[in-house]
């Protein structure tokens, strides 16, 4: 299982990443795709939307289950990842690369340093 | 928690455990898709032995099994197996399950569901009114199943009783990977082929078969398959999961179960003269299959809508179907809705999203 130090991540599994000033990228963690399985559909119709930290913006689903997603901070949704459209299993075979589900616009990147640590969320799954 | 005698293999080979049913079972190994793919194309394995078997034996067993039964088991001769089921006094069902004759008009062996053991026996045991000589023999007994189009000829080497030609419904009992007094049936829950095995767990059969069965079946790709897969098999099929699109408050009718729900048997079975009125008055609801024309995943309990935005039923099981590529369903729908063809629509998370009824196995 890998936990890159490039990122952020939450108790609820995901992580985010800063790209660009204010901008980010959220996916699921590697432990996260792993305890869903193949993952088959993502569904977020959230996009244009502010969202508050911890609200829901959308849901991921695996053959036998669904999991809300949960926004690590508040931000506004840019953008859905079109290629999940066509190819969910991304999220399983690249879960912090291609496999990322939103790029967001972050109302204040400070509120990243609230996030666990790859180390902090490593002792969490462990 | 229990455990069935093939536990520790599924944790040493790593699979996701969960408990079912009160035992702890594997959910899957590899991957869902990838163990439901092997089912379809090759050959997998999969431990039902949480499952109850009851022995029904003597002069009275054949009246016991037709007055708790639906379908007609007087029609049962040695080595054929019935799909039936149990229904409560209002219809409902108590559970659905197998009855195998070991012997015509002698001895039975009742396969249930292993969240209904309790329940089942406690049923039987009351409408045993002429004292049918009963055991469960749930927990010393094991059930592998073995399903698959390539799974009888791979495993036809571990055996001398003819696999290979033993027609769906029918099994045979014999020495099996060295093990006597096997069943092996030729009936499944997954669509595909294959067998499943009875055989008592003493004297290290459970890992002298499952060594066995993997020994020959490794170097052919045979895999363990898990209870996940085992849904998303069944649901292809349209097979109905007791607690899902089956229970208590439905009945074989409106399940689309008529054809094992004889309502002529010599001897008239619990709550036949209910059905017998629902028959004749027309089911208000039924168990459909459906696909979604829309983007979206049906799920057990979303409620289903008519293009008004009137609730018309509720979905029962549900998934992305692996084999076929699209999301599938079963739920009951009134029975206005219920033709072929007809547009419904799911709710998921508040939105309705386009399905149609379709017919099973779903394609």
């Amino acid at each position: 299982m890998s936990f890159p130090t490039d990122v952020k991540y939450t108790k609820d599994h995901e992580w985010i990443k800063l790209v660009d000033g204010n901008t980010a990228l959220i996916g699921i963690t590697d432990f996260a795709q792993g305890e869903l399985g193949d993952i088959v559909y993502v569904d977020i119709a959230t996009v244009g939307k502010s969202l508050n930290a911890e609200e829901i913006f959308g849901t991921v689903e695996a053959v036998k289950t669904v999991s809300d997603l949960f926004l690590p901070v508040s931000a506004t949704i840019l953008e859905v990842n079109s290629e999940l459209e066509n190819e969910p299993e991304l999220v399983n075979s690249d879960p912090y690369g291609n496999g990322w589900m939103v790029k967001v616009a972050v109302n204040n990147p400070a509120d990243l340093d609230t996030l666990l640590s790859a180390e902090g969320y490593q002792k969490l799954v462990g | 928690m229990k455990n069935t005698p093939f536990t520790h293999k599924h944790i040493a080979l790593g699979a996701k455990m969960a408990p079912f049913a009160g035992y702890n079972m594997p959910i899957s190994y590899t991957g869902i898709n990838d163990e439901h793919a092997t089912v379809r194309n090759n050959a997998g394995v999969f431990d039902v032995s949480h499952m109850g078997e009851f022995i029904v034996k003597g002069p009275q067993a054949l009246e016991l099994i037709q007055r708790v039964t639906t379908n007609d088991a007087s029609k049962l001769t040695n080595g054929k197996a019935q799909y039936s089921s149990f229904t409560n006094n209002e219809g409902g069902i108590v559970d659905d399950l197998i009855v195998y004759c070991l012997e015509e008009n002698k001895s039975y062996m009742i396969v249930v569901n292993a969240s209904n053991i309790e329940k089942d026996w406690a049923w039987m045991g009351s409408h045993n009114i002429h004292n049918a000589e009963t055991h469960n023999i749930s927990e010393k007994t094991c059930l592998l199943a073995i399903q698959g189009p390539n799974a009888c000829k791979i495993i036809q080497q571990l055996t001398d009783v003819d696999i290979l030609n033993l027609k769906y419904y029918t099994f045979v009992r014999g020495v099996f990977a060295g093990v006597s007094n096997v069943i092996v049936s030729a009936t499944g829950y997954t669509g595909s082929g294959g067998v499943e095995i009875y055989f008592e767990d003493a004297d290290g059969n459970a890992d002298k078969i499952w060594d066995a069965i993997f020994e020959v079946g490794t170097p052919l790709g045979v895999k363990p398959i898990g209870l996940a897969a085992r849904d998303t098999l069944r649901l292809e099929m349209g097979y109905c999961l007791y607690g899902n699109d089956i229970d208590d408050t439905t009945t074989p009718l409106e399940a689309g179960l008529g054809w094992i729900t004889k309502l002529n048997k010599p001897v008239a079975f619990t709550a036949q003269a209910i059905l017998e009125k629902q028959k004749a008055a027309g089911i208000q609801r039924k168990l459909i299959g459906f696909e979604m024309v829309a983007r979206g995943i049906p799920r057990h309990d979303y409620l289903i809508k008519d293009a008004a935005g009137n609730n018309i039923g509720k979905v029962t099981s549900g998934t992305q179907a692996p084999s076929l590529n699209k999301a599938i369903g079963l739920g009951y729908v009134t029975i206005e809705n219920a033709a072929l063809d007809s547009e419904i629509f799911i709710d998921i998370r508040n939105n309705p999203v386009k399905a149609k009824v379709v017919k099973f196995p779903f394609s």
